[in-house]
């Protein structure tokens, strides 16, 4: 195959960690001013192969060529000289820097040690008029959305001169509406000469925005196609090498117990706008309820104040009947509450520590794993082999560190942990997000595993097929309250984007 | 220890068990290859002065192996565990006491006064002492505990300011109130406690028997960090707080509990000198332990062994100064030999975790990617 046209190929790409081959015989060809679409599941060896096209570890064999010269990155600045940039999936940012203080970073142009701001600001006009990409240069980062940082990530690459750009999952962070925005940017940058790289393993997005596709697995690149050749399906299969996962199917009927009940909950908010406005809603024994609404909407703060972890200012919550608005979270949790947190990261696991420990958080009380004052080790262990075992955790032990495990892993594991106790109700906050499909598949199991023995779940997902799929019932949360009752199967994305953004709805009762 | 029967094991769970890697060997690598480097900078430093560096570490060798200097290295090291202990705990919590200074002065000051004002049998006025020195220091950093948990105020700033506070407070005291003259005698002091409340020397004039209570705070502490179930719900907060506080695991009170026990624990740091020497407090007070105290808990990376081992080496080091001044190397190299040590130990600390890290992560990479090898 010639170089004519291709701003990145790869090929032969070998990459040995040792003892192992992560990456074998890859090939990519990357046209120039195309979206570059790379799926597959998470521990494919996506990011492996990325790092080797960034420059952060260099190949055992294979070649890199960019726009038909062949390069030997040494380090990322090799690969940034050469053109290419990456867009993390965890966003590099200083908080307390102006978005153009972040952007020249590094790279700022000086005269006799003093920052040329103005011939960055002038440069970074530039740019934005031609990628169609706008930020305030002025503000500072810790004032912006998730979707904003991430264009002053795209701006930082642009700024660096790259013209290959590689996005690393970008869509994880983003609602709907912002993933809009990114595919829209994304199409001008395209339109404007660059080249994009995304990986992903969402594939209604892959299909939509995309030129060509390759697809990963076990390590090696194992189709190339296009975007209009394909279904939904088939891609899907080719990623997994098998059938795709649906949310869908109950085998028990909803019960009439009532597990959960809300009435007239209400959060002020120190400025004086209630967080929570007045919710109510229950969940019955078996049931899972959905709640869709724009992240920000009083979401965190409604499963914060069911925890028990932000007090309600007016307003009550009932599990079981049991009125627990004035007990503390240890006491919910201990007595059948279950909560998976927003952020596995920040809210859930502790990374550093052995699985063991991450699957003994919050239940250390469990008689079976104390012995007096004591944290029975040889016990906790053991339940966490068998969370690990249940839940297809693919850790070689449990004494691993949880930073070891891939993000689905981890998810896995963290859902195992919650269900393990037990549980009553379930608060489950966006249960599948950032997982790849076997991951997503398996927790999808399990969730209406329990549901079906019982389990009331109050779901909060962005992922309206989850929701749709999941949910007996959906509730959409606008400005702390609920705005809207909808029936799954008469649900469409378009209704839930209608009241999610505001939309009133027309109440017939 | 009882445990459930345990359900067979999944086959494919456990051949490729994998070890991480043992937190003792880390802790002696990590600790040999500071100390090795700081020996290296600081025999640079004595070559620039002038000085044969192997012949002064010669010196050092010799003088501190003798069995006198060995008994002083373990009595030195002595109020370095506790010391050392009070730090880690807050080091466990994410929280960094270095008040721990002010907080075993203010524990010798008044276990020093309170116990003159009781009559007790020996054991039970040793007790008594220790409790009020432990309770004075909990107070003292539970001024800290209550600033971060009500206003937020970092704990660095105010341990540092409350370091300075316990000084003059207790100097004003001791001048205000509690100097105690004897007559002919310039040496002033506090009323000396009665010898009821005296720690009896192992070895006359060397080596004191709190030795054995310091093994015992670091024993206490290893159990209590790191075996019990309130260390872990410790060791989770300060791993991750907002994790914590999701499981139900207030951060508040712990870095309330956390400072408290800290604090204690810096309270006794003091008493091995008040009780097992000089039986009074006087402006000839010992310090610095709260300082070493840190190094010594960096050095051994807040792990018990490590702790004991770190403190044994700043003990030698400070009881070999002596004869280093014999010999005409200023012994002020014992200082610097100390204060690299903290700066290297940081940075190896630092390089080791990264180390750790990255080979856990890509050997269980490597576990999990065994079948696709065998296929490749």
């Amino acid at each position: 195959m010639g170089t004519e046209g291709f701003a990145v190929q790869l090929s032969g790409i070998e990459k040995r960690f040792p003892g192992v081959i992560a990456n074998h015989d890859v090939n990519l060809n990357v046209r120039a001013g195309t979206i570059h679409a790379i799926v597959g599941e998470n521990g494919a060896g996506k990011s492996t192969l990325m790092k080797t096209l960034y420059g952060m570890h260099q190949p055992e064999a294979g070649t890199i060529t960019v726009f038909g010269q062949p390069h030997t990155f040494r380090s990322p600045s090799d690969a940034i000289a050469a053109g290419i940039g990456m867009v993390h999936q965890h966003f590099m940012l200083a908080d307390n820097f102006t978005v153009l203080e972040n952007i020249v970073l590094g790279y700022e142009p000086t005269a006799g040690g003093v920052i040329k701001y103005d011939a960055a600001r002038e440069k970074l006009q530039e740019i934005m008029v031609q990628s169609g990409t706008h930020v305030d240069l002025d503000v500072t980062v810790s004032e912006l959305g998730v979707g904003k940082r991430q264009r002053v990530e795209i701006l930082k690459v642009l700024y660096r001169g790259a013209r290959v750009l590689i996005l690393d999952e970008p869509t994880a962070v983003l609602v709907p509406q912002e993933v809009d925005e990114l595919f829209g940017n994304l199409h001008r940058l395209v339109t404007d000469g660059a080249t994009i790289i995304f990986i992903s393993h969402k594939l209604d997005e892959v299909l939509a925005v995309s030129d060509d596709i390759t697809v990963i697995r076990n390590g090696t690149t194992v189709a190339e196609v296009k975007p209009n050749e394909v279904t939904r399906g088939q891609l899907g299969e080719l990623m997994v090498g098998s059938e795709l996962p649906s949310p869908h199917g109950r085998t028990s009927e909803v019960g009439t117990a009532l597990r959960l009940e809300v009435e007239g909950l209400t959060v002020a908010a120190p400025s004086g706008k209630n967080t929570l406005d007045d919710m109510s809603f229950q969940v019955h024994e078996g049931e899972v309820l959905g709640i869709a609404g724009v992240e920000g909407n009083g979401q965190f703060e409604l499963c914060e104040t069911i925890i028990g972890l932000v007090t309600a200012s007016h307003g009550s919550i009932r599990i079981d009947g049991d009125d627990v608005t004035h007990t503390s979270p240890y006491e919910r949790l201990m007595n059948g509450l279950s909560y998976i947190p927003f952020d596995r990261h920040r809210e859930g696991l502790l990374l550093d520590a052995p699985l063991w420990e991450n699957t003994l958080l919050g239940r250390d009380g469990d008689p079976r794993f104390r012995t007096g004052p004591f944290v029975n080790a040889a016990a906790a262990k053991e339940d966490a082999r068998s969370v690990i075992e249940r839940f297809d955790v693919r850790t070689p032990s449990e004494v691993v560190p949880a930073y070891a495990l891939s993000g689905g892993n981890q998810q896995k594991l963290l859902v195992g942990r919650e269900l393990s106790s037990h549980p009553r109700v379930l608060i489950a906050a966006h249960p599948t997000r950032g997982v790849d499909i076997g991951a997503q598949a398996a927790i999808w199991e399990k969730l209406r595993a329990a549901r079906d023995a019982g389990l009331a779940v109050l779901l909060i997902s962005a992922d309206l097929e989850e929701l749709i799929g999941l949910s007996d019932r959906i509730v959409v949360m606008f400005d702390g309250r609920i705005n809207a009752h909808l029936i799954p199967s008469e649900a469409t994305p378009e209704m839930l984007g209608t009241y999610m953004t505001g939309g009133v709805q027309e109440v017939a009762s | 220890m009882s445990t459930p029967s345990p359900a067979p094991e999944p086959a494919t769970l456990r051949p490729a068990r994998l070890r991480a890697p043992s937190t003792i060997m880390v802790t002696v690598a990590s600790t040999v290859a500071a100390v090795t480097l700081a020996l290296v900078l600081a025999g640079i430093l004595l070559a620039v002065t002038g000085k044969n560096p192997i012949d002064a570490y010669a010196k050092m060798l010799d003088a501190g192996l003798e069995k006198n200097k060995l008994l002083e290295m373990v009595q030195r090291a002595t109020p370095l565990m506790i010391a050392a202990v009070a730090v880690a705990i807050g080091f466990k919590m994410n929280l960094f006491n270095i008040g721990v200074e002010g907080q075993f002065l203010m524990g010798m000051f008044c276990a020093a006064v309170a116990g003159t004002y009781v009559r007790m049998p020996p054991v039970l006025h040793v007790t008594f002492c220790l409790v009020v020195a432990m309770t004075a220091g909990a107070a003292w950093a539970g001024i800290a505990a209550v600033l971060k948990v009500k206003k937020g105020v970092n704990e660095v700033i105010a341990t540092i300011m409350l370091n300075a506070i316990a000084l003059s407070v207790i100097d004003w005291l001791f001048q205000e109130r509690f100097r105690y003259e004897t007559p002919g005698n310039l040496d002033v002091k506090t009323k000396p406690l009665p010898t009821s409340a005296w720690m009896p020397d192992l070895v006359e004039n060397r080596l004191n028997s709190f030795v054995f209570v310091a093994l015992a705070v670091v024993a206490l502490f290893w159990l209590v960090v790191y075996k019990s179930r309130f260390g872990f719900r410790l060791r989770a907060s300060g791993a991750n707080a907002v994790a914590a506080r999701t499981a139900g695991i207030s951060s508040n009170r712990m870095i309330i509990t956390a400072m408290l026990m800290s604090g204690a624990v810096a309270g006794l740091a003091g008493m091995p000198s008040l009780l097992g020497n000089t039986h009074a407090y006087g402006p000839t007070r010992p310090d610095g332990y709260g300082f070493n105290g840190i190094a010594v808990a960096l050095l051994g990376r807040n792990h018990p062994f490590g702790i004991i081992v770190s403190a044994l080496l700043f003990g030698f080091l400070d009881s070999v100064a002596g004869p280093l001044q014999i010999a005409k190397i200023p012994q002020s190299i014992v200082l610097v030999i100390k204060a690299i040590i903290l700066i290297t130990v940081v940075v190896v600390n630092e390089v080791v975790a990264r180390r750790v890290a990255k080979r856990t992560a890509d050997r269980t990479a490597a576990q999990l990617a065994m079948p696709m090898a065998v296929a490749a």
